[in-house]
């Protein structure tokens, strides 16, 4: 139970993205297919699990004075083999991902999650949390991801829905329509946010 | 009956106590608004006249459609429908006047959607918005459809569309002497575009129309002179030092003071309440940084009309200008 709370709260309640609004980059900038969107997604929440899992192995030998490089050497290191193995594997992925997957490196939700939770925490409540804030990573990139490319192109994973007729909006597929559209994800999950906050003290009112 | 209540039933029979200025107009939001519309007609019923029915098509479409997104928004707001205000209708009427005539018709619908939805609620309603709504618009269509928001088609109409340019996109593609060569001559081209017979969006065609409606208004004391002589004069600065091919001073302020969406925009668009600068000083920065930046556009840039793009440009720092110019308090310097 304990677990599943700390899994579940970067899965809407502190979704990295939406809610936290930390690592906007990656949703502005490869989003506008699935599939990159899935790619970084997926190389986000291996880089962030891992990271977090060490830097809870490592949290009583980090002097605090310096623990930021630290950290940030162990990051970069995790993302130089996710870069590694998907240049091996998926070069096509990888091309398409460019500077971006670089600069994972620098994405603040990785540090904000090491620096809060994981010094902090033991290596199994640190591993949950680096999972669900990744999965949530991965839930909020392909939502993005799925409205970008079905509006801005009219087909999705490169396979046609909306038929030959229909006009794509590249607004959706260009910088303005991330914007604009992140824009209005932000309020929505804010609606979400405010209405389960609203059930809950419902509810411990009538347990009390 | 909570205090609330009361204040807002009995509002109308109450002191009003608030900061200066006490000096009240008969003039609502409403009659302004519907002034307005008023003073655009001559231009719209010339471009239908001239355009024929796909002009028609485009304006209905854009605002009847900017009514009904301002009413479904208002009723989802839970805010009382203030549709017949005309301000919507305003706003999606100037939208319609920056498409070409015989676009497909979902453009003027979304680009309505674009401006009522997104620019102008989402920002919390009239009066909050930053950026002039019928230019947001504008803007997205012009990067979600380029081609057919740059499709001009020749008029007078006929069943074959045949498309051709503007005289600024002839002029930033073939250059001057082609320019003067699709009009004749160098009066014949100046009178064209005087009196609205050449090519472009729905309200960029008369000069002539288009300066009798701002006059109205100023006549009426809705809007500032200043705004619309300051930004015209500048364009037309700016186009005769720069914009010649031997040397300075060389270039046709005449035409660039009247082709392109530059007298719509210098009347109807920078004279806009909510999304420019309030005193008269403000006014006249706003109005000559637009100028300037149309300029920029036009001769360097890549569009060949920039008028859209330098009052959204200059709307995103209206809340500068009007915190740096600020009327002296009385009794102060």
């Amino acid at each position: 139970m304990e677990f599943w709370k700390i899994f579940s709260k970067g899965l809407i309640l502190e979704n990295p993205i939406l809610v936290l609004a930390l690592s906007l980059c990656p949703a502005l900038a490869v989003t506008s297919s699935i599939s990159t969107a899935l790619t970084m997604g997926l190389t986000v929440t291996f880089v962030i699990t891992t990271n977090n899992v060490v830097v809870s192995l490592i949290r009583k030998l980090v002097n605090p004075k310096v623990r930021v490089p630290i950290y940030i050497i162990s990051i970069a290191t995790i993302v130089t083999v996710a870069g590694l193995l998907l240049q091996a594997y998926f070069p096509l992925l990888y091309k398409d991902l460019g500077i971006y997957l670089e600069l994972v490196v620098v994405f603040a939700i990785i540090l904000a999650r090491a620096e809060v939770f994981a010094s902090k925490n033991n290596v199994v409540r640190s591993f949950m949390d680096g999972f669900g804030m990744g999965c949530g990573f991965i839930i909020a990139m392909l939502i993005i991801g799925v409205i970008r490319e079905l509006i801005g192109t009219g087909s999705l994973l490169g396979v046609n829905l909306l038929g030959a007729s229909y006009p794509p909006a590249l607004i959706m597929i260009l910088p303005p329509g991330a914007f604009i559209l992140i824009g209005y994800l932000v309020a929505l999950f804010k609606l979400i946010v405010k209405y389960w906050e609203k059930r809950q003290k419902v509810r411990e009112e009538a347990v009390s | 009956m909570s205090v609330e209540n009361s204040h807002q039933e009995d509002s109308a029979n109450q002191l009003i106590v608030s900061s200066s200025p006490h000096i009240l107009s008969n003039d609502s939001t409403q009659k302004i608004m519907w002034t307005v519309v008023a003073a655009l007609m001559p231009a719209v019923i010339f471009a239908v006249y001239y355009f024929g029915v796909p002009a028609f098509r485009t304006l209905l479409a854009g605002s009847l459609s900017a009514l009904i997104f301002e009413a479904l928004v208002q009723k989802i707001r839970k805010k009382r429908v203030t549709v017949s205000d005309g301000s919507a209708l305003l706003c999606g009427l100037l939208l319609a006047m920056c498409l070409p005539p015989a676009v497909p018709l979902f453009v003027p619908i979304i680009g309505s959607f674009i401006a009522i939805v997104i620019a102008k609620h989402s920002m919390g309603g009239l009066g909050q918005n930053i950026f002039n709504p019928a230019h947001i618009g504008r803007a997205a269509l012009m990067v979600s459809w380029p081609v057919a928001m740059t499709t001009w088609t020749k008029m007078p109409s006929v069943i074959d569309t045949v498309t051709s340019a503007t005289p600024l996109n002839i002029l930033k593609q073939q250059g001057y002497e082609a320019l003067i060569q699709t009009f004749g001559s160098q009066s014949d081209m100046y009178t064209a575009l005087f009196l609205g017979f050449r090519n472009g969006s729905i309200g960029e065609t008369s000069v002539l129309l288009l300066v009798i409606g701002g006059i109205i208004l100023i006549y009426k004391r809705y809007i500032d002179w200043v705004a619309p002589v300051f930004m015209i004069g500048t364009v037309g600065i700016l186009t005769w030092a720069f914009g010649g091919s031997n040397g300075l001073f060389s270039g046709d302020p005449l035409f660039h003071m009247m082709a392109g969406g530059l007298v719509i925009g210098a009347f109807f668009m920078i004279t806009d309440y909510v999304t420019t600068p309030i005193t008269r000083k403000g006014k006249i920065i706003f109005a000559v940084g637009a100028g300037a930046i149309t300029v920029l556009i036009r001769l360097l840039g890549g569009y060949p009309e920039g008028v859209c793009y330098s009052i959204l440009l200059m709307n995103c720092v209206t809340p500068l200008i009007d915190r740096f110019i600020q009327p002296a308090q009385y009794g102060r310097k």
